[in-house]
């Protein structure tokens, strides 16, 4: 795919783009590794961690009865006044991977290092996969560290082993987190390619991040408004109405990835039918689906965070290509 | 490629950026082993140049061959073979010299073991070894500017390519600088280098090359060119203590290669001559019975020749 990409030149080229991939990976995952920005963050998501947690199993400990997928309650149990810890990861992980991406180009640009590097013998390919891997790992080792640690604290703290299924669903809600966190670790790779500062690739992030996270649903209301003008009259047109709404709603990374967490978590969603995620919690009672189907559900969102990363991904790369190397 | 002692051979290289044409239908050959200047004010497309020949940057037509590779199709193979130094050298501050060196050893694909003994040479090589440990952070212009160079040396290049190497150093970190290019190419390595300094660089280079907007206008060794532009390479100066002026004046002009003569405020006498006739004049001046105070010999600076042509290039287009 990414060959095809390379609108620069038809001739075939010599070697492998990925030459010299693995080296750009271990370089750049260790600076990840010791920069203080990324300690900063680990702290930031290892407290929210802890202090979630923690006020979940106060939460846990006081009902009664065995919940058979009690683990997956200290991802998603909040007390008043702490959100859940799924709703700390919805603005966490993005803020990560912003911080491991937003200056990936531009600071090679900015620290005149980029002609040295690429007059290697290697392609620009290599150097770009290699910082967008650099960071995927990163993000994938912060996060799975974070999740032992939970899985550690809610085996201290309720006295038993998670079962197997709690297991496997508290791995894919990992794999899915990391897939979320690719989409704002690309879309940061993207602004550090199109601005020279990178702190202006900093902020563009963030602001479409916030975008998504305030305005989209506004901006969603209101295009369905547009749309679909009138008060609904029918049931039918009401459905309509709900059906449109939600399949706006899922344009965004967010909304794919806060019902991926909800069918992962919650067994007993069956479907994101008209239901809207925030009412899902708690309000389905029924018998839980298995782990399969339950990834079934997912898996739509799964695959629609990953063609973002893809296109994303797709975007800085051919913008990278075609970049002008000289200061 | 015809001759197997051209290493870097263009053809009719042009890059345009709109409409603007930086590099201008240029044809350039240099030799194994010889250190070629590429000189020109800012903007005259050295840049560029060096740019397309690296395969960093695509030309609008034309071709480059490189050691006989195009750099556009085996990027990979003109990379492994041709050091660069770019104008503006930048290393990982946060990192020290070694592992600088050991990230750029490994883009190489060399070996550790390998690696480690290429930097240790290269670092020694440039007087570094006692700071390898140290963060490049730290390092002053002239220290990062030899870094580089072991930089480039890591991958023991056939052919160096070095953009505004002694811009700004101070003159004496330029002049160690200098004897290190003339070093590496005493030692065999080609080198190709760009400057806007033209007086600077001009006594390390075998052949220059004057760029003026994208086009190359003169070639060949500096004492070449004067000859060509100035008429004369020589310009001898003598400074009598005022009498016989007039059989002076007709004795320097007997002289044989004089291109040129004219007298100057103080009793100075200014000739051009195309070889050194210093003994010669001093001795006509003492047959035509003056008395000599001072005999100075001038060769013309690259910025004369350069300045001399294209006053009469300017002159030329106006007329
Ligand atoms: N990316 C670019 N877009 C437009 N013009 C450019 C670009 N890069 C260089 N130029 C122009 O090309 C000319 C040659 O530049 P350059 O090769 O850098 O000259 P030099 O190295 O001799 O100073 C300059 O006039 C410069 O403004
Ligand atoms: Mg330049």
């Amino acid at each position: 795919m990414l060959k095809s990409l390379n609108l620069g030149s038809t001739r075939e080229r010599e070697g492998s783009p990925w030459r010299g991939l693995w080296v750009v990976v271990a370089k750049d995952m260790a600076d990840h590794l010791t920069s203080a920005r990324m300690r900063i963050m680990e702290l930031l998501i290892v407290l929210t961690a802890a202090g979630t947690v923690y006020a979940a199993m106060q939460n846990i400990r006081s009902t009664v009865g065995r919940d058979p997928f009690v683990f997956l309650k200290l991802f998603t149990t909040s007390q008043d006044p702490l959100p859940a810890f799924i709703g700390f990861l919805g603005f966490l992980v993005p803020l990560l991977a912003i911080t491991l991406a937003f200056d990936a180009v531009n600071g090679e640009f900015n620290q005149r290092t980029l002609s040295r590097v690429l007059a290697q013998p290697i392609y620009r390919d290599a150097l770009l996969l290699g910082k967008f891997l650099a960071g995927l790992f990163t993000l994938a080792l912060v996060l799975a560290t974070i999740w032992l640690l939970i899985i550690g604290l809610g085996i201290l703290g309720l006295g038993l082993p998670p079962s197997g299924e709690e297991v496997a669903r508290i791995l894919v809600f990992l794999v899915g987190t990391i897939f979320y966190g690719g989409v704002w670790l690309a879309l940061a790779l993207v602004f550090s390619t199109v601005f020279r500062q990178s702190a202006t690739a900093a902020l563009a992030s963030i602001a479409v991040w916030l975008f998504f996270m305030v305005f989209w649903s506004i901006v969603v209301s209101s295009l369905a408004r547009i749309l679909q003008p009138g008060e609904p009259t029918t049931l039918q047109q009401a459905l309509n109405q709900a059906q449109l709404l939600q399949t706006l709603t899922r344009f965004s990374p967010n909304t794919l990835y806060v019902e991926a967490t909800v069918g992962l978590l919650n067994p007993a969603v069956r479907s994101f039918g008209l239901v809207l995620p925030t009412e899902l919690q708690g309000a389905l009672i029924g018998s839980p689906l298995p782990l399969d189907q339950s990834i079934l559900l997912i898996w739509p969102h799964l695959t629609g965070l990953i063609a973002i990363t893809l296109l994303l991904f797709a975007i800085a790369y051919v913008l990278f290509q075609r970049q002008e190397i000289r200061a | 490629m015809n001759d197997e002692n051209l290493v870097i051979e263009t053809h009719n290289l042009t890059k345009q950026y709109g409409k603007f044409t930086a590099v201008d239908k240029l044809d350039l050959q240099i030799r194994r082993g010889e250190v070629y200047g590429l000189l020109g004010p800012n903007g005259s497309g050295k840049t560029t140049t060096i740019l397309m020949i690296l395969g960093l940057t695509e030309p609008t037509s034309g071709s480059v061959r490189v050691l006989g590779y195009d750099p556009e199709r085996n990027p990979l193979s003109v990379k492994a073979r041709v050091g660069y130094l770019p104008d503006q050298i930048g290393f990982y501050d946060n990192l020290t010299a070694r592992e600088n060196l050991i990230y750029i050893a490994k883009l190489n694909g060399l070996s550790r073991i390998e690696a480690y003994s290429r930097i240790d040479e290269a670092l020694e090589r440039m007087g570094l070894a006692d700071v390898s440990n140290k963060h490049v952070g730290a390092f002053s212009r002239g220290m990062r500017q030899r870094l580089g160079v072991a930089d480039l040396l890591i991958k023991r290049p056939q052919i160096i390519i070095m953009d505004e190497p002694t811009l700004g150093l101070d003159p004496e970190a330029a002049r160690l600088f200098l004897n290190i290019i003339r070093e590496l190419g005493d030692s065999g390595i080609t080198i190709l280098l760009s400057s806007h300094l033209l007086y600077q660089v001009q006594e390390v280079c075998d052949r220059v090359g004057l760029f003026h907007r994208g086009h190359k206008m003169l070639e060949g060794t500096v004492d070449d060119l004067a000859q060509r532009v100035l008429g004369g390479a020589f310009r001898i100066k003598l400074q009598t203590n005022g009498d016989h002026a007039q059989s002076i004046e007709e004795a320097l002009r007997s002289l044989p290669d004089i291109t040129s003569l004219r007298q100057g405020d103080n009793h100075w006498f200014v000739l051009e001559a195309t070889s050194d006739v210093r003994s010669a004049a001093a001795n006509a001046v003492m047959r035509a019975g003056g008395d000599l105070k001072r005999l100075d010999i001038e060769i013309p600076s690259l910025d004369e020749i350069y300045a001399q042509y294209f006053e009469e290039v300017e002159h030329a287009q106006i007329a």
